[in-house]
């Protein structure tokens, strides 16, 4: 049973519809998770006794890397659908999440750098959260440039999927060689807090945020793999029986 | 033995280059592949191969989809692409040495044999960028006699061969096919065969 | 029809035998990666002032650069001639498991590029001002380092195999996978200059090198086959 279903999700008409409807349902409560989140981190979280109010950039920053990680592992277990199914819909979505995996990861990078500012006087200072994420950045242009590379749309996906499984594999030992290397200097870790716990006022804010990213990155995904899909199959029949569907 | 196309089905991007290609060779025949340049013979030909994926349609070779078992039916097949498949700083005794060495033990004789029988014989010591382009492919025709390869798929294996190297070809494919043994041929000139067990099939 | 067929072994080992007489008809080729590290680990020292204390600190970055930067050089020779003569598709076809025939490659070109590098690294490091009791630790890190370099880098040349020459694309993919190597590597070499024991950054080079000898066998032979499509 669980079979069929897998083998309708890779058909791209289903897929096309599925995603053309399931986009308002990860949009709003997306929005609507986010609005409650910001609210909670910037007006009703009390500011942390170390850090003032510069801590509450963290609403952003944190969501924005736990997404940058997840978003990798998505691209690369579609990508390894795609290859052992020959599912065409599975690197289609591969191929969508590379660029917004890569603007969430420049997105912990620029909030983990304004952050740093005024917690340690510079912009950089190889923190190892923040060279992981470095590092992350650098594999999905890897993966983006050898699909750009690539003419052939089928070749480009299957090598790309190799490269981000080989990726997915080194991402966890990349990330912990780099806090080995940066755990020898002791260099003070911005990111904890004052506090050995978060309170609750703290804490609900910043899971909030990170439902809120997560479906909004769902959302997101679904309208660009949609159109990936679309670009794709432009010379199918079912095209022109969905778009006008659309228009009626 | 037999090795049947069912229904390919094959795009290179947006092109759409193996459409529905179906057809059998059996046991002493030689199918010839023609059509004009651009037609994916040497689509079908890697298609047969296993290095390129079909979208749709399978090969079978004795009656098993060659999918099953990909290295089992390698072992009994000779490729000859575009390129010779031989290295040019190598010599051609070397080159045959360890081109069929990776499938069979080979003799020293039988290589000496192969070489004089395609008419390279002086050249034997002599690295292979160093011959003209004809040569080489008579060093890369050579090679096929002594794969001990049961299925014969060949790209081209005509091209720079002068009348004696056609003729060459001929004598090869028809013994090839004598002994019971099939061949795919893609060419977009026809071939004289000794044998009559010879078919033809055309793709637009 | 049927013959004594090769087992992998004998196919594996004329496959090396093979490459390796190919490389010592272009002792060239095979040579220039070793000159490029030296000439990077020269260009260290003249980047900085030149005295002693501070080129030992900054030794163990100019080694590690160093190879780094010349294993990339030295990926092109891995697979480039074979994928345009016709012989790398003939290796697919032979009927011998592919992975193992790649690995065969694969080690092949370590003994020509990355095993100069262990014989070299002893005297760029001395240049830089380490110490002799340094070299054993230092050793041990360059080879288990060029190793994993090795099987990382064929991976990434496997994948840009159809590609135009692009040196820059293959070492942004490679590069990034390579960090822990640079990681440890480095840091074995700075315990070994300092006369402290290397064993834990080497213990995980090791562990480093043996994942990438476990995964890479499968790694390469897909990135190869797509790239022979």
């Amino acid at each position: 049973m669980a079979w069929v279903w897998f083998h309708k999700f890779g058909s791209p008409p289903h897929f096309y519809r599925l995603a053309t409807r399931l986009t308002p349902w990860f949009g709003w409560p997306a929005l609507l998770l986010g609005l409650a989140g910001l609210i909670g981190g910037l007006g009703l979280a009390p500011p942390d006794y170390q850090q003032g109010d510069g801590f509450r950039i963290i609403y952003v920053h944190a969501p924005a890397a736990w997404l940058s990680l997840m978003v990798y592992t998505v691209m690369a277990l579609s990508a390894a659908v795609g290859l052992i199914w020959r599912m065409n819909v599975a690197h289609a979505v591969a191929a969508s999440c590379a660029p917004i995996g890569a603007s969430f990861t420049a997105l912990a990078l620029v909030t983990g750098m304004l952050w740093g500012r005024p917690m340690w006087g510079t912009y950089w200072e190889w923190d190892p959260r923040l060279t992981s994420e470095l590092l992350l950045l650098f594999l999905y242009l890897g993966y983006m440039g050898l699909r750009n590379a690539i003419d052939d749309t089928a070749r480009a996906d299957r090598a790309s999927a190799v490269l981000a499984i080989v990726g997915v594999v080194n991402v966890p030992i990349i990330h912990y060689s780099v806090i080995w290397w940066n755990s020898l200097h002791q260099a003070p870790s911005v990111m904890k807090f004052g506090q050995p716990t978060m309170p609750a006022s703290m804490l609900v804010p910043l899971l909030l945020m990170l439902a809120g990213f997560t479906l909004y990155f769902v959302a997101l995904l679904l309208i660009r793999a949609r159109g990936e899909v679309l670009r794709r199959e432009r010379n199918a029949r079912w095209i022109d029986e969905a778009v006008a569907g659309a228009k009626s | 033995m037999t090795i049947t196309a069912e229904n390919l089905h094959l795009w290179r991007g947006e092109a759409h280059v193996l459409r529905g290609v179906s057809f059998s060779v059996r046991a002493g025949e030689c199918l010839q592949v023609t059509g004009a340049n651009g037609s994916g013979k040497t689509t079908l030909l890697r298609a047969l191969c296993g290095l390129s994926p079909l979208e749709e349609g399978r090969v079978s070779w004795r009656g098993a989809d060659i999918a099953a078992d990909l290295p089992a039916y390698h072992g009994e097949l000779a490729y000859l692409g575009h390129d010779n498949g031989l290295k040019g700083d190598l010599t051609a005794a070397e080159n045959l040495r360890y081109a069929v060495g990776l499938r069979r033990r080979v003799s020293r004789d039988e290589i000496s044999a192969a070489l004089a029988r395609a008419g390279v014989d002086a050249a034997r010591g002599i690295p292979l960028r160093r011959l003209s382009a004809g040569q080489r492919r008579r060093v890369a025709l050579a090679r096929l006699p002594l794969m001990g390869a049961a299925l014969w798929l060949l790209d081209e294996p005509g091209s720079n061969l002068d009348a004696a190297g056609q003729s060459l070809l001929a004598q090869l494919l028809g013994e090839h096919t004598s002994a019971g043994g099939v061949a795919v041929v893609a060419t977009h000139q026809a071939l004289e065969l000794p044998s009559n067990a010879q078919r033809s099939v055309s793709l637009q | 029809m049927t013959d004594a067929r090769a087992s992998f072994i004998s196919a594996a080992a004329l496959l090396a035998a093979r490459d390796l007489r190919l490389a010592l008809r272009r002792a060239g080729d095979s040579l220039l990666p070793l000159a490029f590290f030296l000439v990077i680990t020269t260009l260290f020292p003249l980047s900085l002032d030149p005295s002693l204390s501070l080129l030992r600190d900054i030794a163990p970055a100019a080694l590690w650069v160093g190879a780094l930067l010349s294993s990339l050089l030295a990926l092109d020779l891995l697979f480039r001639d074979d994928g345009q003569d016709g012989t790398l598709e003939q290796l697919a076809l032979c009927g011998q498991p592919f992975a193992g025939l790649l690995l065969a490659k694969t080690v092949v070109h370590w003994c020509l590029t990355g095993f100069p590098l262990v014989l070299v690294a002893p005297l760029a490091a001395t240049a830089l001002g380490a110490p002799t009791a340094a070299m054993p630790g230092i050793l041990a890190a360059v080879l288990l380092g060029t190793v994993a370099l090795s099987l990382i880098g064929a991976v990434g040349a496997g994948l840009t195999l159809t590609l135009r020459r692009n040196g820059s694309l293959l070492a942004l993919l490679v590069l990034p996978l390579a960090v822990p190597v640079l990681i440890f590597g480095a840091r074995a070499s700075a315990l070994a200059i300092a006369g402290e024991s290397p064993a834990a950054p080497l213990y995980l080079l090791a562990a480093f090198a043996v994942l990438a000898a476990t995964l890479a066998p499968w790694a390469l032979a897909a990135a190869v086959r797509i790239g022979l499509e």
